[in-house]
């Protein structure tokens, strides 16, 4: 395991692997001493070419729980400002001697580049790469919702993965990197998604996505689903018009209050409404909706946490001395090829 | 075969008299067992401790500790999954904590396991029980029980089967071997 770039070439040991690593380093999160000296002398530079607080403010916990060195980069205010590339940047930054970049662009591929190429020899993880990928956050909400699951089934979570559970995903797909990444990871995993957005903020060629796509929310909560996940209006990309006027498309797309009453009318009393955050409370999902016991949204951010400490792990333990295959092509190797489920001799 | 399966359960009965010998009786006795094969020994002792001392509940006295991200040779060797660990709901303040593993080669292992247990809290005691001692220590670390002694070449590797972890074609084996590596 080199990278974490994508999860659309994640296989389902992988998934499985981080999501079983994470259910590890949550319980370090319930204990005395909240910290683990794993990654005790690596460095770890947040590299954020974009305003992020919470991904940026989840990899750094994670980072320090694990007691890495942690680096804030932010593009404002440094010399990227003054025009220095991808490249110099991060040469920069391999100089110092870091030993994970978590990398967060406005271009979707940025952290591809990083990792495809001989600039750095750290891994690469992308945290958002434009309207591409996010794919720890599709990991923490696997995970949320995986829990949920295996609570309901009564079976413990390790090993187990989402089959058999319905998702639906509302909202601006279009600009969503968030939905993305979830719709390749809940493929593999096995649970069966359905989009839900009006037709302007849907892409071209999402008939291809593995998922099933519809223009009716209340249609999708009436044919049933485990869990709800409801996307951000993201109107720093909306540089058009993509729906009428916000209240048109809160009564049309957004999960609102008769929405949540709708939930308990249509025998769905175990769906949960996710949410990636940062909430437009009153747009996309109301208040109610945000606050009732339903919400996942801020075990979503303490699972997000246990995610990131476990993709610092799987990428920074293991033989570090040995040169790595082919220098950035390899993404996230097999479970064979780091043989991390061999029993070792551990006297 | 260095050790039968009987030969395995005299030995766990023997360090389970021990521990209780050494601690004049079973009053704040925990069992921390380390992955993988220490816990299935750990749960082992505590029935063995149980049936000499029936005031002893086994279930309440083991837990499970993995040392897993407490180790130092992250880095040089292939990446290892974490295991869980589960303490006994009395926790392990004030205890008197006998960590048990299948065999005590450098003593890494137990070190890291030591550093593992100031985190989780303050026990009173810390005492190691091992089924070998397969000599070669790297560090200034000794095992208060054993169940045996065994001197080996740091060429040759020693195998812990247990029936709990380990199968041979689907069929359950206690038992340790010395295999020569190549």
């Amino acid at each position: 395991m080199r990278h974490l770039l994508s999860t659309e070439d994640l296989s389902l040991s992988d998934a499985v692997r981080i999501l079983d690593t994470a259910e590890e380093m949550a319980a370090v999160g319930e204990r005395e001493v909240k910290k683990l000296p794993t990654l005790r002398g690596r460095t770890v530079v947040n590299l954020f070419f974009e305003d992020s607080t919470r991904t940026r403010i989840s990899f750094e916990a994670a980072a320090k729980r694990l007691s890495a060195d942690v680096i804030n980069f932010a593009a404002k205010g440094s010399s990227v400002s003054k025009g220095e590339s991808l490249k110099d940047t991060a040469q920069t930054l391999s100089a110092m001697g870091a030993d994970a970049v978590v990398i967060r662009h406005w271009a979707s591929g940025a952290p591809h580049r990083l990792a495809a190429t001989d600039w750095i020899d750290a891994a690469v993880i992308n945290a958002g790469d434009g309207t591409h990928e996010h794919p720890t956050q599709a990991l923490l909400d696997a995970f949320t919702m995986r829990r949920h699951w295996s609570k309901l089934a009564g079976t413990p979570s390790a090993g187990a993965d989402l089959t058999g559970m319905r998702v639906a995903i509302a909202g601006d797909v279009l600009h969503s990197r968030v939905a993305r990444s979830n719709v390749w990871l809940l493929r593999t995993l096995g649970a069966e998604v359905t989009l839900v957005a009006p037709p302007t903020l849907l892409p071209i060629g999402v008939e291809k996505w593995p998922c099933t796509v519809s223009y009716d929310l209340d249609e999708t909560l009436a044919k049933g689903v485990d869990a709800m996940m409801m996307l951000r209006v993201q109107g720093e990309r909306m540089n058009a018009s993509f729906f009428p006027t916000t209240r048109e498309y809160s009564r049309r797309w957004g999960f609102d209050d008769n929405r949540l009453r709708a939930l308990d009318g249509l025998g769905l009393k175990d769906t949960i409404i996710m949410h990636p955050g940062p909430m437009n409370r009153g747009l996309e999902i109301s208040s109610a909706a945000a606050d009732s016991p339903r919400s996942t949204v801020l075990a979503q951010v303490r699972n997000g946490v246990s995610i990131r400490m476990a993709a610092l792990y799987l990428l920074l333990s293991g033989d570090t001395r040995e040169p790595a295959a082919h220098a950035g092509t390899t993404r996230f190797h097999s479970a064979e090829n780091t043989s991390a489920h061999a029993p070792k001799e551990s006297h | 075969m260095v050790l039968s399966q009987a030969d395995i359960d005299r030995a766990l009965t023997r360090i389970a008299h021990e521990i209780l010998e050494s601690n004049k009786g079973s009053q704040d006795l925990v069992l921390l067992g380390i992955p993988r094969r220490g816990y299935p020994l750990a749960v082992r002792l505590a029935a063995k401790i149980a049936a000499a001392d029936p005031t002893v509940d086994p279930a309440a006295i083991v837990g499970q500790l993995d040392v897993t991200m407490f180790r130092d040779d992250l880095s040089h060797q292939a990446m290892r999954p974490p295991y869980p660990t589960q303490l006994p709901r009395t926790g392990i303040d004030n205890k008197v904590v006998v960590l048990i593993d299948d065999v005590l080669y450098s003593g890494r292992t137990i070190r890291a396991a030591l550093d593992a247990i100031i985190d989780l809290g303050r026990p009173r005691i810390v005492r190691l029980a091992v089924l070998i001692d397969r000599g070669h220590r790297e560090l200034p670390i000794r095992a208060d029980h054993v169940g045996k002694n065994l001197p080996t070449s740091s060429a040759e590797k020693v195998r812990v089967r247990l029936a709990e972890t380990d199968a041979v074609d689907g069929v359950p084996v206690n038992e340790v071997v010395i295999e020569a590596t190549a």
